[in-house]
């Protein structure tokens, strides 16, 4: 992709990610009562969150795309955009579990919104068993896109509509005294924003460059058309196609476009 | 497409017939679990019970339906590739796997209730989430042993790949559950069965969208 080799948005990036760090860790906040100066962690924990859903959602876009194309390029950008929303994920978690030390007194309590975390990482990273256990590369991204629409299916869910069934910790659900996430004093939303575009842009940088490498590195070891599309010609495909009386009774099944 | 469907779903329930020491095993590995799990507890709190009835339906479902797809070798795949459509098959498997599931269910109910005291107050509505959970159980894990059974034939795969993906129905099904212990029920959760029915239709039609990606080999 041409954009993902342009600079202006890592500058951007860069810029961004500055101000979050710096500015996050000066600028006056209020004073509530449970969070006092741990209301900073809002900078650096709920990205982490976006960055996440965001990758995912992106990874699934892709999947569906490599079931349209079968090209290999989209299977690698979907497993990258994973792996980076992994990462953000356990990023999320530990600064999650940090923030709840401090407030709630415990590493891990019984939250629905804690549990939708660990669900959403525990499928992904089932997802990457799944992956390392095919070695065709053909068949492994079929599967891996296959499994991707349905986790993703099953994690947005677990994400958003589980933890409002439950009262919660969190802030923002149950009812609680403190802040909700939408709710921010005008000096926290003017470094909140740009820590949301700059953590998001941080995540879709890494994805760049951890699918380029993958990239360089098939093309290194399959050759240079590895990553283009292309039809799927395999010996059964062939065979049921010259079959007439299966082709004439059996009605129209999805065909992906040549 | 109906009669291929049909006949795909007798086609099973005469396998499984023939080789009734598939649905018998199953059964035998229910009624061994709700032992052991007696002869730890005696005693159980009412939430206790529930909690412990989707562990032992769940790790029975995981049984029951990895077998599915596991157990057809490449040459009969083949044989189904070229007389029925990938739609009709799964559509077999899946409503075969929720039927047996659902027996397995009222079963496993059955038992569970007979060894440790019933503390179920609503039993009607209890009995409907027991149909439409051991549904969910079934049509999740057809999937992911079909996804399974393209990835080396692994059933250990399968129950990997299974457990992340039933957290959150199992999740939703213990709170649903909850109210069946309550003598009268304040709000009917509503909300929470259509959600249960809505997971439901969304596996079925992904299922339906997705399996002939992964049929075309």
């Amino acid at each position: 992709m041409n954009l993902a080799k342009q600079s202006w948005w890592k500058v951007v990036c860069v810029v961004l990610m500055l101000i979050t760090i710096i500015g996050g860790l000066l600028i006056p906040v209020p004073e509530l009562d449970i969070l006092h100066q741990s209301i900073r962690n809002l900078f650096y924990h709920v990205p982490m969150w976006f960055g996440m859903t965001l990758m995912l959602l992106l990874s699934v876009v892709y999947s569906i795309r490599y079931l349209i194309t079968n090209s290999l390029r989209d299977d690698v950008i979907s497993s990258s955009s994973v792996k980076v929303a992994l990462l953000y994920g356990c990023l999320g978690l530990v600064t999650g579990m940090q923030w709840a030390r401090t407030t709630w007194g415990a590493w891990w309590v019984n939250d629905p919104k804690l549990m939708g975390a660990a669900v959403g990482l525990l499928l992904y990273l089932a997802y990457f068993v799944l992956r390392g256990s095919i070695d065709d590369l053909d068949r492994r991204a079929k599967v891996a896109a296959v499994t991707n629409v349905m986790f993703y299916a099953i994690f947005v869910p677990a994400i958003f509509i589980v933890p409002r069934l439950t009262d919660s910790l969190h802030p923002g659900n149950g009812g609680n005294p403190a802040f909700s996430s939408y709710d921010l004093d005008n000096t926290m939303r003017l470094i909140f924003y740009p820590a949301v575009l700059g953590w998001t842009l941080l995540a879709a940088w890494i994805m760049t460059l951890v699918a380029r490498a993958r990239m360089m590195e098939l093309q290194i070891s399959g050759g240079g058309s590895i990553l283009s599309p292309r039809d799927s010609i395999l010996d059964s495909e062939i065979g049921a196609r010259h079959n007439p009386i299966r082709d004439a009774s059996r009605p129209q099944t999805l065909t992906p476009k040549p | 497409m109906l009669k291929e469907i049909k006949a795909l779903f007798l086609k099973e329930l005469k396998l499984e017939w023939r080789q009734r020491y598939g649905f018998s095993g199953i059964l035998l590995y229910l009624a061994a679990t709700v032992f052991l799990i007696y002869i730890s507890l005696i005693e159980m709190k009412p939430e206790l019970w529930m909690t412990m009835f989707w562990i032992i339906m769940l790790f029975t479902a995981v049984s029951a339906v990895a077998k599915s797809f596991i157990q057809e070798s490449r040459g009969r795949f083949l044989y189904y590739y070229t007389i029925a459509s990938p739609r009709a098959v799964i559509l077999s498997k899946l409503f075969y796997n929720a039927s047996m599931m659902i027996v397995i269910g009222t079963i496993g109910l059955l038992i569970y209730s007979l060894m440790n005291e019933s503390p179920v107050e609503q039993g009607g509505y209890f009995f409907l989430v027991v149909i439409l959970g051991c549904s969910s159980f079934a049509f999740s894990f057809t999937m992911m042993s079909a996804i399974a059974a393209k990835a080396n034939q692994n059933v250990a795969l399968m129950a990997i790949l299974s457990l992340p993906f039933i957290l959150p129905i199992l999740l939703l099904l213990i709170k649903l559950s909850q109210f069946a212990l309550l003598k009268h029920i304040e709000h009917f959760p509503v909300q929470d069965l259509l959600l249960l029915l809505l997971l439901n239709i969304i596996m079925i039609a992904l299922a339906i969208v997705l399996f002939p990606y992964l049929w075309r080999e």
